[in-house]
């Protein structure tokens, strides 16, 4: 079995097979990846992250694969992560997202990924974090994930994003409100997808009373609401251009030290948390102790949790 | 570290002019029942596109589907492509489709590790597929 870290020179000279193998590697935590990974962030930080969620059917691999085709007229490289649901029963999945993003399959330009829930043992936000961190790290210009917007893990990922869209669609009914609505905090662009449908004003101008009514303070960005259609990459350009901007925003405005500076933090919880929690288990023999001395009321759970984590 | 088994990743392709993916789509369906994460690329792809992708993917098995008798000239051109790859990928490669016995022959001299005719039984192919990932996957 490769090593992860044979493979890390090859990923930051963007070789694409290096990429996938240490995608692989991070998915499965497998031995090594830690070290690796520490490479891998010193040397990222210079993508910009895109994050694309809402509803399933709204239109967002076909989005994804439009401004992939933008970006790549500019010359700049995209790296995407798919992320789809698992099933519950069986553990397997079928990832569709290839089907929409055929037309890249032969510019080494464009890396696709599908990601499936389960696929990454239940920590799918760290692996999904730490997987921008790779593409990132192979010199990826452009990072863009892509989510249906439903549980926590993917809230946690989408957050990871610099610019997060929303991605609805006209007709949807109460199910869509719902979604918008609870995803109503993290959306920086919200995108009306199939504007050549009927409703479409409809949707957006719902969508600008949601926004009214959320109170913005001054100083905000102002969450701006765009129209594509993807299928036929309309609005797509003055999409990726809006992107642009709200990077540049947040840049100006201390916004994106900001949200690096959330987003380290969540990153060292996790990892802190997990070192933690690695050393309290029953079969690691300080714990044990700690078990009989506080079963046989010798000392107490506080005193114990202390002299266990050293403080 | 969780101790669960990491599920089989196997890309379904078709490539050249066959426009039939209703077998392919069921195959996907079993797979997926059977634990495993399917990725399938769609019609009329071309065999750079899908060595492509497979790469990008990390699968452990790829499997190609054709009912357009063209199998021969289609494998063919993929094995030229990877010996042109500067890394041979780690996946196996199936057939699947309808073929005479002496391509099946020629396919296997080719490196393709299995090939499953049209009425494959799905706990067959389930099996198989599991059978030519083993030795990737330790690798
Ligand atoms: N009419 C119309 N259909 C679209 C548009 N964008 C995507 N679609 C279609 O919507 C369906 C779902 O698209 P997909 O990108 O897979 O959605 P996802 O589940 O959000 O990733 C596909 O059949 C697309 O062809 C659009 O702008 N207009
Ligand atoms: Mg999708």
């Amino acid at each position: 079995m490769t090593a992860p870290k044979e493979i890390v020179d090859a990923v930051l000279e963007g070789r694409n097979q290096a990429v996938a193998r240490m995608l692989t590697f991070v998915e499965r935590r497998s031995d090594g990846v830690d070290d690796a990974l520490a490479v891998l962030h010193r040397a990222a930080g210079s993508a910009h992250v895109l994050g694309l969620t809402g509803p399933p059917g709204s239109g967002k691999s076909t989005l994804v694969s439009a401004l992939a085709r933008h970006y790549r007229s500019q010359g700049r490289t995209v790296g995407v992560l798919a992320v789809d649901p698992s099933s519950v029963f069986s553990g397997g999945a079928i990832l569709g997202d290839r089907i929409r993003m055929s037309d890249h399959g032969d510019d080494a330009g464009v890396f696709i990924r599908s990601v499936a829930t389960r696929g990454a043992l239940g920590g799918l936000s760290r692996a999904c974090l730490d997987a921008i961190t790779v593409l990132d790290a192979a010199g990826t210009d452009v990072v863009i994930l892509e989510t249906v917007g439903v549980g926590q893990a993917e809230v946690d990922v989408i957050s990871a994003a610099q610019t997060v869209a929303v991605v609805s669609v006209p007709g949807m009914g109460d199910d869509v409100q719902a979604i918008k609505a609870g995803l109503l905090e993290v959306a920086d662009v919200h995108v009306v997808n199939k504007a050549d449908r009927d409703g479409a004003s409809r949707t957006v101008a719902e969508l600008r009373e949601m926004l009214r009514l959320s109170h913005r303070t001054a100083g905000q960005w102002n969450v701006p609401i765009h129209q594509t259609v993807a299928a036929n990459g309309d609005g797509v350009a003055d999409l990726a251009a809006v992107f642009a901007a709200h990077l540049d925003w947040m840049t100006e405005h201390g916004e994106r030290e900001r949200r690096a500076r959330r987003n380290a933090a969540t990153r060292i919880r996790w990892v802190a948390e997990e070192l933690v929690l690695d050393e309290l288990r029953p079969g690691v023999a300080a714990f044990d102790h700690a078990l009989d001395e506080v079963t046989a009321h010798r000392t107490d759970p506080l005193s114990a949790a202390r002299q266990l984590v050293g403080r | 570290m969780d101790t669960r088994e990491e599920p089989i990743r196997v890309m379904l392709a078709k490539i050249g002019l066959d426009g039939h993916d209703r077998g392919v789509k069921v195959v996907a369906r079993t797979l997926r029942d059977a634990g495993m994460e399917v990725i399938y690329t769609g019609l009329h792809r071309s065999p750079e596109q899908v060595l492509d992708a497979a790469v990008q993917e990390d699968v452990d098995v790829l499997g190609v589907s054709l009912l357009s008798g063209a199998h021969m000239p289609i494998f063919t051109r993929i094995f030229q492509l990877i010996d042109e790859m500067p890394e041979r990928p780690r996946f196996a490669i199936i057939a699947g489709g309808v073929m005479p016995d002496e391509d099946v022959d020629a396919l296997t001299a080719m490196g393709v590790s299995a090939v499953l005719g049209q009425d494959t039984a799905p706990d067959t192919i389930v099996e198989r597929i599991r059978d030519v990932s083993a030795p990737v996957r330790e690798a």
